[in-house]
């Protein structure tokens, strides 16, 4: 069975500065991908490559099919998904605006507007309003939501707790083990490592633009992890 | 020694044996030389002055005009009203253009990019208009003639303006130069680079925006000065003729925005077009507006810009050499 | 009553105004970036529908079910053949790229045309007036220029509200990079957009045409006028367009009424006093970018 998603030898530059040296990675279909790393470690520019928002050296798969150089507005229609960095909402749209936005492509899928809804809730009584009036953890599900539109085989997730209380964490954490379930691919980076070891089925540790370390959650010893996050 | 020095020197000497041919001119050149290169000279420095706001300030006017016709009609007032000797008006006019400038400073500067592009341009029509509008003491619409010119004899006040012509071309050049190797040159490489970065380094972010810009009206109105001393007539339309802006923006596209030596080849080029299509006016228009789009497009940084990122060629030592980018965070559209 | 005629007269020239601003307030709205060859283009436009109702022998009107169409390839074309090139610049390219094409659009005009002013024809339509007062009538075309500047902005907004096209125009605008993820590609939507433009710019030229004469280098004067409705109403806020137009009409007729020569001096003024006390104009849309 070949992987949904795979990396082989991915660089990335911005400028002259190169920020991902070779990376090789894969993930299989329905499992969850963790991304650690210190900060500039590399993995936005990592997420970003994948999702054809910055170009890459290398080559990238989906399917097996090479989707290297492919343009992210593309890629979206082949079953891809970002729920970047920093939430990127769109400022002037309501919530239900934004959430319809995330699936003009129309690939057929289970998710919808209900289906999102049912998925957050409290999104429900703010649907009318402005992204950018919302909390940060709603702003948070909205962008969550807006990705699952598009039906994708590959949901790509930046720093998702990023500024939340603990609880709407959980909150969010548990929507992530419902994405899960229904079957879908994802890669997630996450600052709180102990939060990505607990979903993610295989982990892959960044440091400085390269794999530092990689393996299954249980097999990796705390301490090994460590080194591989300091660089030690 | 090194390769930039030796450039620099070449630039030197150019420098000097082109301002030595320049000044001599009126010794041995025909009239007609003379008229060319003032015309010459005039759009020559008009552009300079805009390439100085806009390539290294970011402050993208089309309002320049505006300055033009304050300092044409600073020297009507100032020659015909008030009785001074018009050569010695010349300066004055800057300082008058500069005063009038300064409250347009406070409105233009509280905008960015587009908006502060279209307003510059709303000032120059409202003062256009302002003018226009039935004001005796300035002539309304028909404007007002220069005849205290008549004291002079011909070939003395055209001599006379000819050098005032070089002299502000090479002013505005000289000043440029050293504006952009003082502290002022280092606020406006520190604002191209990060406008919130050098915002913080203090309010000089603002002060050396304005100081650019009075400096660039002042110049304006001097140039605008003599381009009417030589024309004896001023009117309304065409001392505040969006032309005065056009040209040289054409000008500066060309040559290569943002830096010294590009206006310059950019004034050849438009004169050499201008002269060679003289007789079909919208013919050698519509070369000047394909001509900046097929720039824009294919070689944005202009001729000079172009050879100097093939060459690395400097011919004035602006020592903190800035590269023509386009977008500056101070500049970019809301 | 002067003041009362002069008002409405202004708010009946506001409605061509609103016109004038709409091409331009989508372009700048959903871009970000300036037409300096709007005006120019309106005048285009009119010229263009001289020549279909010369060759076609339609009335001025119909011409536009042939101009609609042919703007609107052309203003796609335009922007992604000539302005997408330097997208992400700021606004420097776009102002230089379309600076020049005025200038190639008036000389264009001048060597086909020639200098002469030149009027549409609608036949009665510009006569016909509906009396208000004994000594005071409005004309019809003005109202029915309101009429169709209203009728396109409810138009226009259902397209921005309602339609997925119009939602992802204006998440284009608030972020061209993010709307990619999207599946949006914000090269087809500036297309589209500009297309969308150069459609009303094809009616505002009819529209024009019929009201005044026009002739080759008309375009800055049209385009100043555009730049005020929309400073006025906010820049890149669609509905604004309405208001802009009417307050940049009604100041005009009003400076008019003190002294004809203060016509448009008072609509600058106007333009310039709103910009010294809300910048961002009466009811700013487009959500600040950095
Ligand atoms: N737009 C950019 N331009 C230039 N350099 C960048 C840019 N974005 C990131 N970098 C650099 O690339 C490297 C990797 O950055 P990246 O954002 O991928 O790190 P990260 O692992 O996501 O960090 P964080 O945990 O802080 O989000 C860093 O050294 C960063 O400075
Ligand atoms: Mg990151």
């Amino acid at each position: 069975m070949t992987d949904l998603l795979s990396l082989d030898g991915v660089t990335a530059h911005y400028g002259l500065f190169q920020a991902l040296h070779g990376i090789t990675l894969s993930a299989r279909a329905g499992e969850t991908i963790a991304l650690v790393g210190a900060n500039g470690a590399g993995k936005t520019t990592l997420m970003r490559t994948i999702c054809g928002d910055l170009p890459a050296g290398g080559r990238i798969f989906l399917h097996g099919k090479d989707i290297t150089g492919i343009p992210a507005h593309r890629l979206n229609a082949m079953g891809i998904a970002m729920v970047p960095e920093g939430r990127k909402l769109f400022p002037s749209l309501t919530v239900d605006e934004n959430t319809q936005i995330g699936g003009y492509t129309k690939r057929p899928g289970a998710w919808s507007r209900e289906a999102v809804y049912d998925l957050f809730p409290e999104l429900i009584k703010r649907r009318a309003n402005k992204a950018l009036d919302l909390s940060g953890g709603e702003q948070q599900m909205v962008a969550i939501g807006r990705a699952l539109m598009s039906n994708p085989d590959l949901l790509l997730m930046d720093e998702i707790s990023l500024g939340l209380a603990p609880i709407v964490v959980n909150q969010i954490y548990e929507a992530v083990d419902k994405i899960r379930a229904a079957g879908t691919t994802i890669v997630l980076v996450e600052q709180d490592i102990g939060r990505g070891l607990s979903v993610a089925t295989h982990v892959y540790c960044l440091l400085e633009g390269r794999v530092s370390l990689e393996g299954k959650p249980a097999d990796l010893s705390q301490k090994a992890l460590t080194d591989a996050y300091f660089g030690v | 020694m090194t390769a930039l020095q030796t450039q620099h020197r070449i630039g030197a000497a150019l420098a000097l044996v082109t301002l030595a041919a320049l000044i001599s001119v009126p010794y041995w050149g025909s009239a007609y030389l003379q008229r060319s290169i003032v015309e010459f000279l005039y759009f020559l420095a008009l552009a300079q002055i805009w390439n100085f706001m806009a390539g290294y300030a970011g402050m993208f006017s089309i309002g320049q005009q505006a300055w033009v016709g304050v300092g044409a009609y600073a020297l009507i007032v100032l020659a015909q009203d008030l009785g001074l000797n018009p050569f010695w008006a010349v300066p004055l006019t800057g300082v008058i253009a500069a005063v009038f400038a300064l409250p347009t400073s406070w409105l233009l500067f509280r905008l960015k990019g587009a908006y502060f592009a279209v307003a510059s341009w709303v000032i120059a029509e409202t003062i256009r208009l302002a003018v226009n509008a039935d004001i005796n003491w300035l002539g309304g619409g028909r404007g007002r003639s220069l005849t205290t010119m008549g004291q002079f004899e011909r070939g003395f006040r055209e001599d006379v303006t000819y050098l005032l012509v070089v002299g502000i071309t090479i002013l505005s050049l000289v000043l440029m130069v050293w504006m952009l190797r003082s502290r002022i040159g280092l606020g406006l490489m520190a604002m191209r680079d990060n406008a919130a970065g050098a915002g913080g380094v203090g309010v000089a972010v603002n002060r050396t925006r304005r100081i650019v810009y009075l400096a660039a009206s002042g110049l304006a109105g001097v140039v605008g000065a003599l381009i009417f001393m030589s024309a004896l007539n001023v009117r309304p339309d065409a001392a505040f003729s969006i032309n005065w802006v056009a040209y040289p923006i054409f000008i500066v596209i060309i040559g290569g925005i943002g830096t010294i030596e590009g206006p310059i080849i950019g004034a050849i080029v438009f004169y050499i077009l201008r002269e060679y299509l003289d007789d079909f006016e919208a013919w050698s228009l519509l070369a000047f507006g394909l001509i900046a789009i097929a720039m824009m497009l294919f070689a944005p940084k202009g001729i000079w810009g172009s050879i100097q990122s093939r060459w690395d060629i400097e011919l004035f030592p602006i020592r903190r050499r800035l590269p023509a980018r386009f977008s500056t965070p101070s500049t970019q559209e809301t | 009553m002067d003041i009362f005629y002069a008002s409405v007269n202004g708010v009946l020239l506001g409605g061509l105004y609103a016109l004038y601003g709409l091409g331009l307030a989508l372009t700048f709205g959903i871009m970000r970036t300036i037409n300096l060859a709007h005006g120019d283009m309106i005048v285009f436009g009119s010229f263009m529908s001289l020549v279909v109702t010369r060759v076609l022998g339609l009335p001025a009107l119909a011409s536009l079910v042939v101009l609609i169409p042919a703007m609107f390839l052309l203003g796609r074309l335009f922007q992604e053949r000539v302005m997408n090139r330097s997208l992400g610049e700021g606004i420097m390219p776009s102002i230089i790229l379309t600076f020049g094409l005025s200038v190639v659009i008036q000389n264009a005009l001048l060597l086909t045309f020639s200098a002469d002013r030149q009027t549409l024809s609608a036949g009665q339509l510009q006569t016909m007036s509906l009396p208000l007062t004994e000594d005071f009538a409005i004309g019809v075309l003005p109202l029915m220029t309101l009429c169709v500047v209203i009728v396109l902005l409810i138009a226009l907004n259902w397209f921005f509200r309602h339609t997925m096209l119009g939602r992802a125009f204006r998440a284009t605008s608030d972020d061209p990079e993010v709307v990619a993820l999207m599946g949006i590609d914000p090269r087809r939507t500036y297309g589209l957009a500009m297309g969308l433009a150069f459609a009303i710019i094809a009616i505002t030229g009819v529209f024009m045409g019929l009201r005044t004469n026009f002739a080759p280098f008309d375009g800055p004067a049209r385009l100043i006028f555009a730049f005020e409705v929309i400073i006025i109403g906010g820049m890149g806020s669609i509905q604004g367009v309405l208001i802009g137009g009417v307050i940049l009409g009604v100041a005009q007729t009003m400076g008019n009424l003190v002294n004809p020569a203060f016509f448009q001096l008072s609509g600058h003024v106007a333009t310039l006093l709103v910009l010294a006390i809300r910048p961002s104009g009466l009811f700013p849309e487009t959500i600040e970018r950095d």
